[in-house]
């Protein structure tokens, strides 16, 4: 029930981050979402697009330092509390979040959150237990 | 003023003869005694009595850094040990330190010619000496101290750091004579600026700054703003320590080198052959007293050329020319020596960093900084932020451990550090010497 998140490393230049997108963009791949980490020498942009395989094997061409790591979707309702509720259930469980960002469905009442998590599986039980829905990997990529 | 007035002005036929004398029994002293130089004597065909002129020491083979590696700790020593009375070590090694050992007289010595530079310097009896080199293993620090006292002035046994402390002892105590880096000179004119100090209303006149290198421009800048002489001094640890050679404060053109302990020979650093006269190369240093462990051609790397030209303040002593530069690729960073290839075996323990780094020096506030460029491959890669802030970390950590340097560390992509004629241009030195 994974998803695969690509991650690239970023030196803080100008351009550099123009220049990894276009990569992509001309590849024709296109991003789901998308979260930039940044010190102050270097970022690390982690996308979900639609061919994680492919996005890895442009951004290597390009001279860019690349991984795939795995990542878990969420389902959350969009209204206040929504994220709150999920996180409750995470502390419950005692799971750490490494960190997450979110996305927003076109024309949905849910947003979806990308939850980076040292043990994916035991994260996806818990919550499949509470009742959270969690994308599978199929269902994000063609969004 | 000149402290030893016989042997700084020994007229130029004599000095040459005295220093011969002195190479043949240094050479004779060797050969029966240091296995190392038994064996490249030999190698090279050439026995201490077939040197019957000074020109006959080019027929001997040079010696190395790595020799005085290779022979860790005690095997260059021509003296046996209850002979040595000091043990001193290099700075800023991976490895082994190479190691001096001085006898008694091996000391005097090196205080007579500490108290010559710093009479050369203009120093006397009645000053007071901020002795800021470091106390320890390197030599700076004991080897001006007892110049200092064996010349009468006062010494105040400062060693390095602790800025503020050391500026308030200076105005205090009335310094008259600080010893340091050029660059810490200036740090601390700055730190006393920052005090609400005026450094150049202290009482200091003299500075003698060494153990880097520095120019002409900069040497401006320390006069100006500490109100100060600054002589320009050199030295060593595998020939003595400081106190080698010394700038006379009458010309302030040129190192005098004390030529009845020591002789130069400029070589092309890649023939080795030895140059024209007044020509600049690398200078090769012979010690011809030294009793602990004498040197014989000891490739310093350092470039420079031999000044034959009289002086006007009376010594015969030929002078070296401001050293202008390695003929390795050795950095001096705040006076600890560094190859770039301590960095890389550093580099090289952290697991999954390849050996693509390179080192920018630059100087920043009079203080020389050291950045290390480490390229991310996918080996050290994370998508968490903190992976790659611990795992920089630790590189600066290992560096400041083992080379004593603090440096910063900065992550950047593969392939940017430039790759020149399949050799990596490994250093960037922006410092504006």
């Amino acid at each position: 029930m994974t998803v695969q998140q690509i991650s690239v490393f970023i030196e803080n230049r100008r351009g550099r981050l123009a220049e990894a997108t276009q990569a992509l963009g001309m590849a024709g791949i296109n991003i789901r979402a998308l979260s930039l980490a940044e010190t102050s020498d270097f970022g690390i942009l982690r996308l979900i697009v639609d061919r994680p395989d492919q996005a890895k094997q442009v951004f290597a061409e390009q001279g860019f330092t690349v991984d795939k790591t795995d990542v878990v979707a969420v389902q959350v309702p969009d209204r206040p509390m929504g994220l709150a509720h999920i996180l409750q259930i995470l502390d419950e469980a005692r799971i750490a979040v490494e960190y997450l960002y979110a996305f927003i469905e076109r024309c949905g009442e849910n947003a979806i959150i990308i939850f980076r998590f040292d043990d994916s599986r035991q994260a996806i039980a818990s919550l499949q237990d509470r009742g959270v829905k969690v994308l599978a990997a199929e269902a994000v990529y063609g969004m | 003023m000149i402290w030893n007035d016989e042997f700084e002005t020994l007229p130029r036929e004599a000095l040459a003869s005295l220093q011969l004398k002195r190479l043949q029994h240094t050479l004779e002293r060797v050969y029966a005694r240091v296995p190392f130089y038994r064996q490249a004597f030999d190698q090279a065909g050439v026995r201490p009595e077939q040197i019957k002129r000074l020109e006959d020491l080019q027929r001997l083979p040079f010696t190395l850094k790595q020799d005085m590696r290779d022979n860790y700790p005690y095997g260059l020593f021509a003296v046996p040990l209850e002979q040595i009375v000091r043990l001193h070590a290099s700075s800023g090694t991976t490895g082994k330190p190479t190691v001096v050992g001085y006898t008694r007289r091996d000391i005097d010595n090196w205080s007579e010619l500490m108290a010559r530079s710093f009479a050369a310097a203009g120093v006397a009896r009645g000053d007071i000496i901020h002795n800021a080199y470091g106390y320890g293993l390197f030599t700076g620090g004991l080897g001006a101290h007892y110049g200092a006292e064996k010349l009468g002035a006062a010494v105040i046994p400062m060693s390095g750091g602790n800025t503020k402390k050391q500026i308030m002892i200076m105005q205090d105590f009335g310094s008259t004579v600080i010893t340091c880096t050029p660059s810490y000179s200036l740090y601390l004119a700055e730190a006393a600026a920052e005090e609400g100090l005026d450094i150049r209303s202290f009482a200091l006149r003299v500075g003698i700054l060494g153990a880097e290198p520095w120019s002409e421009s900069i040497r401006q800048e320390i006069e100006q703003k500490l109100n100060i002489k600054a002589i320009d001094i050199y030295g060593l640890s595998e020939i003595l320590g400081p106190g080698v050679a010394i700038e006379c404060i009458e010309a302030q053109n040129g190192l005098h080198f004390w030529e009845d302990h020591f002789i130069a020979e400029i070589i092309d650093p890649q023939s080795g052959e030895v140059v024209a006269d007044g020509d600049e190369g690398e200078l090769v240093i012979t010690t011809i007293t030294k009793e602990g462990i004498p040197m014989i051609r000891y490739r310093t790397r350092d470039i420079t050329r031999l000044i034959s030209e009289p002086c006007i303040c009376g010594r015969s002593h030929r002078r070296l020319q401001r050293m202008s530069g390695r003929s390795d690729d050795m950095l001096i960073i705040r006076g600890v020596n560094v190859f770039p290839s301590q960095i890389e075996s550093v580099l090289m323990q952290v697991e999954g960093v390849e050996p693509h780094y390179q080192l920018v020096v630059d100087r920043e506030d009079n203080l020389d900084t050291l950045e290390v460029q480490v390229e991310v491959t996918e080996d050290i890669f994370s998508d968490e932020v903190r992976v790659l802030q611990e795992l920089s970390e630790r590189i600066r950590r290992e560096i400041k451990s083992l080379l004593n340097i603090t440096c910063k560390v900065r992550l950047v992509e593969p392939k940017t550090i430039t790759r020149s004629e399949g050799k990596a241009k490994r250093v960037i030195d922006l410092r504006k010497m």
